[in-house]
């Protein structure tokens, strides 16, 4: 039904489609750190976004329309087609599968690092498998297979620092910004994995079908990026 | 515990008479179609042997095909995930002409792991190849029919984005990278991740300047102004590949032009669908409403060398189940239009009825004896030994 009705619009007005312009955002740290950039854009939302409850926000541009998601969530409404242009962690990206996504600007924002913690020396552990506690199954896989090690992951949805201290697993795969929470939680970095900051994210078929909209967009944020960066 | 016997596996799926309806019909359409273009159909098997199967394709039928034991041979049969590899034994091996040949198939293959996750497992793919011709002028009838097959199934406005590996191979080739490298560049092309390539890049010791020109891949899509940018920023007066490769863009492009519209065309060097398998142009065709490309295609000469014959080759695909959840047709619904005719076996009943059916009418008997039916608009009644259509 909803596809539908989404296909009638497009095909009796398909100026309307090819004209309007989604963003999928995530509340929270991202958000914070997002607005000024969209600003900068000329993209203001019309209430405060970090407050309302409504999911589909409206901004001074009518055609343009923010969509709040579950960070996790961004990739996927992005991929599907569901938003066009989505603004999310490399953490999250790094962990999604599905492809059918470009990644086209980086940010440099919400930076932080995806790294391996643990007691130190927990990773010297030789004897039986070691045990990784971890929102990230995927990455944190391929990061042991590269180091030649095979380990039993445990998918946890937050809190990793927990995990070693009850003795659940004996490490721990996250982001950490200051590392203040590990070391809080009596754990040190055992060995940085990667760089994480928030991505552009565009749907390709969007990138083709509203290719002018969107190069305008990243031209946008290019600059304004460049302009705090000349200002700091 | 609860009865799931009724569950398919997941990606599988199957069509309701409505559905079904939909599907034949424009199969049919299409089917018409590809013969007055002077296409002749194949049907290649749904399992082969797992070599014929994946001689001719790339790294990612490999692991999309679904394998199963033979009893009675006892080696290993793959069931397609891809009929255009079968289609090219056919021209090399079953066929063996040395002139141009056109095929076109519509078939159900099975993709092990989906098209995404969670994606469905079971396309209808159709599609047409062109065996025997290099040149542009193939390329652009098969993009030229991909976009007729779209628009006898009801989908409109299509956008289309051409682009060529050769861009890509170009490099890979100056820079003589390990197949490791290439995969990985190649895969942070896909994702067009600037900052990704260019760290990646420096990482295996790629110098700045070819750095700074891979990156600059990333961007160069757009309208035709994309080409002639191109031509500048990647130095390709001194690079005959690239040059070659801009030319036979800018030659397919401006023929597709003007069926398809200035503004629906677009050009991506960064877009290498198909990479280990293509060999020349490459394109798609998009949609308002589905996120995802709905067909696909491009050149790939010389697959067919596995099974014997090396051929130039150029060809499309799609999806048929895709095309019918955009198409205008599917919206269609089943109206009451079919006349009820009583259980009466005289002659002069199946007579009238034989008649009506060949007139193209759908007459449904009477079995419940009830007179009326929720497909039935019309009633065949008596009138005094003549048999008359009446409006129920």
């Amino acid at each position: 039904m909803l596809l539908a009705a989404r296909h009638c619009a497009g095909s009796e007005n398909p100026g309307i489609v090819s004209k309007t312009l989604s963003i999928a955002l995530s509340k929270g740290r991202i958000l914070e750190h997002t607005l000024p950039l969209l600003a900068g854009a000329g993209i203001r939302p019309t209430e405060d976004a970090s407050t309302t409850r409504k999911l589909r926000v409206d901004t001074d541009d009518p055609s343009v329309k923010i969509l709040l998601v579950r960070a996790s969530d961004v990739p996927a409404y992005v991929q599907y087609g569901g938003a066009d242009v989505g603004i999310t962690g490399k953490d999250i990206l790094l962990e999604h599968t599905g492809g059918g996504i470009y990644e086209p600007l980086d940010l440099g924002i919400s930076r932080c690092r995806l790294v391996l913690a643990g007691k130190p020396g927990a990773d010297q552990k030789t004897g039986s498998r070691l045990r990784v506690a971890t929102k990230y199954p995927l990455v944190t896989r391929d990061y042991f297979a590269r180091r030649g090690q095979q380990v039993e992951v445990i998918k946890l949805y937050g809190s990793m620092e927990l995990a070693p201290l009850v003795g659940m697993a004996d490490l721990i795969v996250d982001i950490t910004d200051t590392g203040s929470t590990l070391k809080a939680n009596g754990l040190d970095v055992l060995a940085p994995i990667a760089e994480i900051s928030s991505r552009l994210i565009v749907n390709k078929a969007s990138m083709k079908m509203k290719h002018e909209r969107i190069h305008a967009l990243i031209a946008d944020l290019r600059k304004t990026l460049l302009d705090s960066t000349e200002n700091e | 515990m609860t009865n799931e016997r009724w569950l398919l596996p997941s990606g599988m799926d199957e069509m309701l008479p409505e559905q079904a309806i939909v599907r034949e019909r424009l199969r049919r359409e299409i089917f018409d179609l590809h013969v007055r273009w002077g296409y002749l159909p194949v049907h290649p098997p749904f399992v082969e042997y797992l070599e014929s199967l994946l001689t001719a394709a790339g790294q990612d039928s490999d692991r999309q095909t679904f394998r199963v034991a033979d009893p009675v041979s006892g080696r290993m049969l793959g069931v397609r995930a891809d009929m255009t590899p079968q289609v090219a034994r056919i021209d090399a091996h079953q066929l063996a002409t040395d002139q141009v040949s056109r095929l076109f198939y519509t078939g159900t293959v099975i993709r092990a792991l989906g098209e995404r996750q969670g994606g469905h497992r079971s396309p209808l793919q159709l599609g047409a190849e062109l065996f025997g011709h290099k040149g542009c002028d193939s390329d652009i009838e098969i993009i030229r029919l991909m976009l007729a097959t779209l628009s006898a199934a009801g989908i409109d406005e299509p956008y289309l984005d051409l682009g060529h590996v050769g861009v890509f191979r170009s490099f890979c080739s100056r820079l003589k990278l390990e197949p490791h490298d290439e995969n990985e560049l190649f895969e942070i092309l896909q994702r067009k991740a600037e900052t990704d390539l260019h760290q990646a890049a420096t990482a295996m010791g790629i110098s700045s300047d070819h750095a700074d020109k891979l990156k600059i891949l990333c961007s160069l899509h757009g309208g035709a102004e994309v080409l002639e940018h191109a031509h500048a920023v990647l130095d390709a007066s001194r690079h005959p590949e690239i040059a070659a490769a801009l030319v036979e863009l800018r030659e397919i492009g401006a023929a597709i032009e003007s069926s398809i519209g200035v503004s629906r065309l677009h050009f991506d060097l960064a877009e290498l669908r198909g990479y280990q398998y293509h060999n020349g142009v490459v394109f798609a065709a998009y949609v308002a409403g589905s996120g995802s490309e709905i067909a696909r295609g491009g050149r790939y000469d010389d697959v067919g060398a596995a099974f014997g014959r090396a051929r130039a080759a150029t060809g499309y695909s799609t999806d048929l189940k895709a095309l019918m959840r955009l198409s205008r047709y599917a919206a269609h619904q089943s109206s009451r239009d079919a006349i009820l005719a009583p259980v009466d076996n005289t002659s002069s009943l199946q007579h009238k009825v034989a008649e009506l059916r060949a007139a193209g009418e759908t007459v449904i008997t009477d079995l419940e004896h009830r007179s009326s039916h929720d497909r039935c608009n019309r009633i065949l009644v008596n009138k005094a030994g003549d048999w008359t259509v009446e409006t129920l």
